[in-house]
């Protein structure tokens, strides 16, 4: 029976996030919270190796306390169990501070229950780093495995597993031995839509929720703003692309002045060619 | 298998959150069928909540709940093309508690009183919808979602699930409802500081102003526009009858553009930033379009039962009283452990008798009159324009002369027998 345990976060949804002109920064009231899509991937390929092999699907998240809806997100994609860690002490963490909290969970949950496979998204979307999951598999001294887009088999006797990681021209093979951490693509499954009874279990669930107290062997000095050594100097908006030509007039002449456009611009058509 | 709950509520608008909350207070275990993301989500009103019944759910609501304004003047805009005859009342009694009413933004109004259902013990399941109600030997004993595994039982089904009540029409309480028994509104909420808004609209702190506007605004179709104050945005609207937006082959959008470079209009949005667009229908029937509201095993509530009153353009408050009545209806029920449509009736009496019956049967006619006698805005709004505008432009003719001109402008001895004859049909059906 396997054990696996899927890193999540509540992210501001970056697609409507406004930016405070003024101080540059993200304006978090703008946006609602959601659970990070790259994570719902994570979750939702834990359940099928559930539904596969058998065994337990938990979700572990670091956040303010309503972060639990992402929790509850999860547990109607299908895991069981949710782990939240929250805490004054973890605020302004970076993702060397983020890694080593969720180390520390991660080793308590484990005592209870030994963890055979942790699953990331393969990034947030307000942080872009991809970093935390390499990090909790370093903390751990276990093989972290990157760009997982598919998960060939998992074998908890012998223990391995094999997956497929994403390249640039391709994909590989890659056998690892467990446990080992996955960070997953979006394209490693489709989240459906879930079952009823599912949504109701999430409804009704409390998660499990610790604080810098409950956790064992911390060094609360690695915790939150103390702990990250991140500085961020300036953040800006990207600038925004020049408006276009709208090409306006019956369709032959909108055709005639597109066609001139084309011919007047070659230099759009040099850079295709140097990308090669 | 399926889960039994003691009773179901589809969807978390007033009616169906009220419903909920009185329920879970009491004990019930109920569970709260939303559509949308969250509860308010798909939600549209032009913005004023009104206190007494909020508060006769939750008692002083307004010290936590999300309201944006306490309203303390009523304004009232009678449109010309290029002239408005306004009046307004304007009472401080109204800025203290407890209050009147307040401007709300939905979306943060629904969503805060659903979480307070849900503290109560209700189980609130979003982004579900309800398909169809289950059926057994007649009588409703649950409902099918769209979910893998969707359906989930109940001794009773309130519906509350809007205006189009898909549910309700596959029970055959009703038929798809005629373009002349429901409106169209759009609204957009234009940000804009509120400091600004505060020297706009002549308010001081958190004070709040409604704006009705008749006439011109809706380009003689029979409806309003609305232009209210939240807290850093304005909210402006446009309803009208559906059938007189088909008749005048006016789009609904094109009619609030217009409202909104109306120069009466114009110079309150300057300056502001389009933030959301909304469109919703609302169901202007009245009393004469309620379809059955009780059966076995289920009631309707809210806009499902097309309780509104459109002359007063109150809407929520009913919604949420109508969901206190099924409540209390399903509570009787439950102690006689008798679901049957016979039990559950008392909630229709109940809600006949209260304000929401009275109001309605008061003005059951109102709306039908003034669709079918445009005049009223085509041609005495105008009138009444004209009429101010010649008493109060100052040209050396004197006063005698004017009210000459005025009654001049009336018209014949027929017309002004019609405009009587009008004037009292109008009292008769208000009355």
């Amino acid at each position: 029976m396997l054990h696996i345990v899927a890193c999540i976060k509540q992210v501001p949804d970056t697609k409507i996030i406004k930016m405070n002109p003024k101080t540059n920064t993200m304006d978090r009231s703008s946006a609602p919270a959601i659970l990070n899509p790259y994570d719902a991937h994570a979750v939702e390929e834990a359940v099928r190796l559930k539904n596969r092999y058998g065994g337990t699907v938990s979700v572990l998240t670091m956040g303010p306390p309503p972060a639990v809806k992402a929790i509850r997100k999860c547990i109607e994609i299908g895991a069981d169990e949710g782990y939240m860690i929250t805490d004054r002490a973890f605020a302004g963490a970076d993702t060397l501070a983020t890694s080593y909290a969720l180390t520390k969970a991660l080793e308590k949950i484990g005592k209870s229950r030994s963890i055979d496979l942790i699953i990331c998204g393969k990034m947030t979307i307000d942080g872009d780093t991809g970093q935390v999951g390499p990090g909790i598999a370093r903390r751990l001294d276990i093989p972290p495995l990157t760009s997982v887009k598919k998960v060939v088999e998992i074998n908890k006797e012998k223990g391995y597993a094999i997956v497929h990681r994403k390249l640039e021209d391709g994909y590989e093979v890659v056998q690892s031995t467990l446990p080992c951490l996955f960070s997953v693509e979006k394209e490693i499954n489709e989240v459906p839509y879930a079952p009823l009874p599912n949504m109701i279990r999430a409804a009704r669930y409390q998660p499990h929720i610790w604080s810098v107290d409950d956790l064992e062997d911390v060094d609360r000095t690695l915790l939150g703003l103390k702990g990250s050594p991140t500085i961020v100097s300036k953040v800006w908006p990207p600038e925004k692309p020049k408006g276009g030509e709208m090409l306006t007039g019956t369709p032959k002449e909108q055709a005639e002045r597109i066609i001139s456009l084309l011919l007047e611009r070659k230099e759009l058509f040099r850079a295709k060619e140097e990308l090669g | 298998m399926a889960e039994k709950f003691d009773v179901i509520v589809v969807g978390a608008g007033p009616a169906g959150t009220a419903c909920a909350y009185t329920l879970a207070k009491a004990g019930v275990n109920v569970l709260l069928l939303e559509r949308g993301e969250y509860p308010g989500s798909k939600n549209v009103m032009g913005g004023v909540l009104y206190r007494k019944m909020m508060e006769d759910i939750i008692p002083e609501f307004y010290k936590e709940a999300p309201v944006e304004r306490p309203i303390v003047e009523q304004r009232f805009m009678m449109l010309d093309k290029e002239s408005a005859v306004t009046f307004s009342y304007k009472g401080l009694e109204w800025n203290q508690p407890p209050y009147n009413n307040f401007t709300v933004l939905r979306a943060k109004f629904d969503q805060w009183f659903a979480d307070k259902a849900v503290q109560q013990g209700a189980l609130l399941v979003n982004e579900t919808v309800a398909l169809e109600c289950i059926v057994e030997d007649g009588k409703v004993v649950g409902v099918r979602t769209d979910r893998p595994d969707g359906d989930v039982y109940a001794d009773v089904v309130v519906l509350a699930d809007g205006v189009n009540s898909l549910l309700a029409k596959s029970l055959g309480f009703h038929k798809e409802f005629r373009p002349d028994e429901v409106a169209l509104a759009v609204m957009e909420v234009l940000k804009l500081d509120r400091k600004i808004i505060e020297d706009r609209f002549n308010l001081e702190g958190d004070q709040g102003c409604t704006i009705e506007i008749f006439g011109d605004a809706t380009k003689g179709i029979l409806g309003t526009a609305w232009l209210y104050t939240n807290k850093d945005s304005l909210n402006i609207g446009v309803g009208t009858m559906l059938s007189g937006l088909i008749k005048h082959k006016i789009k609904p959008y094109e009619l609030l553009e217009y409202v909104k470079q109306h120069p009466m209009i114009r110079p309150y949005l300057q300056g502001t930033e389009q933030q959301e667009y909304l469109a919703h229908l609302i169901p202007e029937g009245g009393y004469n379009s309620m379809p059955q509201i009780v059966g076995d095993g289920v009631l309707v509530v809210g806009d499902a039962a097309q309780l509104v009153n459109a002359i007063h353009r109150e809407g929520s408050n009913m919604a949420m009283t109508s969901g206190v009545l099924a409540a209390e209806a399903i509570l009787r029920a439950r102690e006689a452990n008798d679901f049957s449509k016979t039990m559950l009736d008392s909630y229709r009496v109940n809600l006949l008798d209260s304000f929401v019956g009275q109001d309605l049967k008061k003005y059951k006619d109102a709306t039908h009159h003034f669709e079918k006698f445009p005049h009223y805005i085509e041609k005495y709004i105008p009138m009444m324009n004209r009429a101010a505008s010649q008493m109060f432009t100052v040209d050396g003719a004197s006063k005698w002369e004017k009210q000459k001109k005025i009654w001049r402008d009336i018209g014949s001895a027929g017309d002004k027998l019609k405009i009587a004859r009008d004037l009292f049909q109008a009292w008769r059906v208000m009355k």
